[in-house]
């Protein structure tokens, strides 16, 4: 008994191998921007761009080192003046439009915007139709 | 109602289920064949992207995006001593070294000492790797994750990505890309 909870113990302060990770130097990563106006600027950016380690979240709230490299640059050149969609459209020329959230009007995205409004047309024929129906009974 | 009618409503019953039964054969093809998840370069075919990266290993040279476009297509390889994929392609590396193929490499967010260890235990085919400390010249680069290997043409162009391990099965798809480049 004492042993197995001796090894317990041990468990408990092992140092997992897999934390001799790699480390990221990006100065930016965990650190947030000096001017709160900036690093709204930043946050907001950060959180429509997605990670390209674990797909399924934003920069802003992945720990994979590359969406720390990621922040790091976003909150780089914010704070050096650019325009966040600027920083977006170099993203999008290096990894297409994958990386963003914020969905664009392409050849190919166009029906998704016009689906919605042609239904909503659709709809209000078909209820000014019944209506006048009703009307005329 | 006329006959007409009555067969129109016939046939638009079975409408909704018809599209139900598509929707789920989407839903099927989407579960059983899901995309792939690599986020590949939209960079191919355009000029690899400026970059002057300090040396990973003080005794060795770095790298500069200058020591490409010389006329002779080379491999830029993305590696991190930390990435265990790596090891797996290292042998392929070597074989490629061995026929003659350049290859400069980038480590990404690595530390000297640990880039040492590795390179004495998977080999060393490199003629000289940059430190992306902080990983800016990756992304720079349209890289996605470690490794992956570039093949850049004679004129400096980005003409191919390769996203993973380089395995033995791959080497004649290099070997042809690098033939291409080399055109």
């Amino acid at each position: 008994m004492r042993r197995l909870l001796a090894l317990l113990l041990f468990a408990l302060l092992a140092v997992p191998l897999a934390a001799q990770e790699e480390q990221s130097t990006a100065p930016y990563a965990y650190r947030q921007l000096d001017d709160p106006r900036q690093e709204d600027a930043a946050q907001a950016l950060m959180e429509s761009l997605r990670c390209l380690q674990c797909q399924g979240q934003s920069i802003a709230d992945s720990d994979a080192p590359i969406a720390g490299s990621m922040r790091s640059l976003v909150r780089e050149r914010i704070a050096a003046g650019e325009q966040p969609e600027a920083i977006r459209a170099w993203l999008i020329e290096r990894y297409g439009d994958y990386v963003s959230y914020a969905p664009r009007v392409t050849s190919l995205t166009w029906p998704l915007f016009a689906l919605p409004l042609v239904l909503i047309a659709l709809a209000a024929l078909l209820l000014r139709r019944r209506f006048t129906r009703r009307d005329g009974a | 109602m006329t006959e007409q009618t009555r067969k129109t409503s016939r046939w638009t019953i079975w409408l909704p289920l018809a599209l139900f039964a598509a929707f789920v054969v989407l839903v099927l093809i989407g579960l059983f064949r899901p995309a792939g998840r690599d986020v590949a370069s939209t960079l191919i075919g355009k000029p690899l992207p400026a970059f002057d990266l300090p040396p990973a290993l003080p005794e060795r040279p770095g790298l500069a995006s200058t020591a490409f476009g010389k006329g002779q297509p080379r491999l830029l390889n993305i590696f991190a001593s930390w990435c265990i994929p790596c090891r797996v392609e290292a042998p392929q590396l070597d074989r490629l070294k061995r026929m003659g193929v350049p290859i400069d490499a980038i480590s990404v967010r690595d530390r000297p000492e640990d880039l040492r260890g590795f390179l004495a235990q998977n080999g060393d085919p490199f003629q000289s790797i940059g430190a992306d400390d902080d990983g800016k010249v990756q992304l720079a680069l349209g890289s996605s994750g470690v490794p992956e290997t570039y093949v850049i043409d004679g004129k400096g162009t980005i003409r191919y990505q390769h996203i993973g391990e380089i395995r033995p099965e791959h080497l004649p798809l290099i070997l042809e890309k690098l033939k291409e480049a080399g055109r």
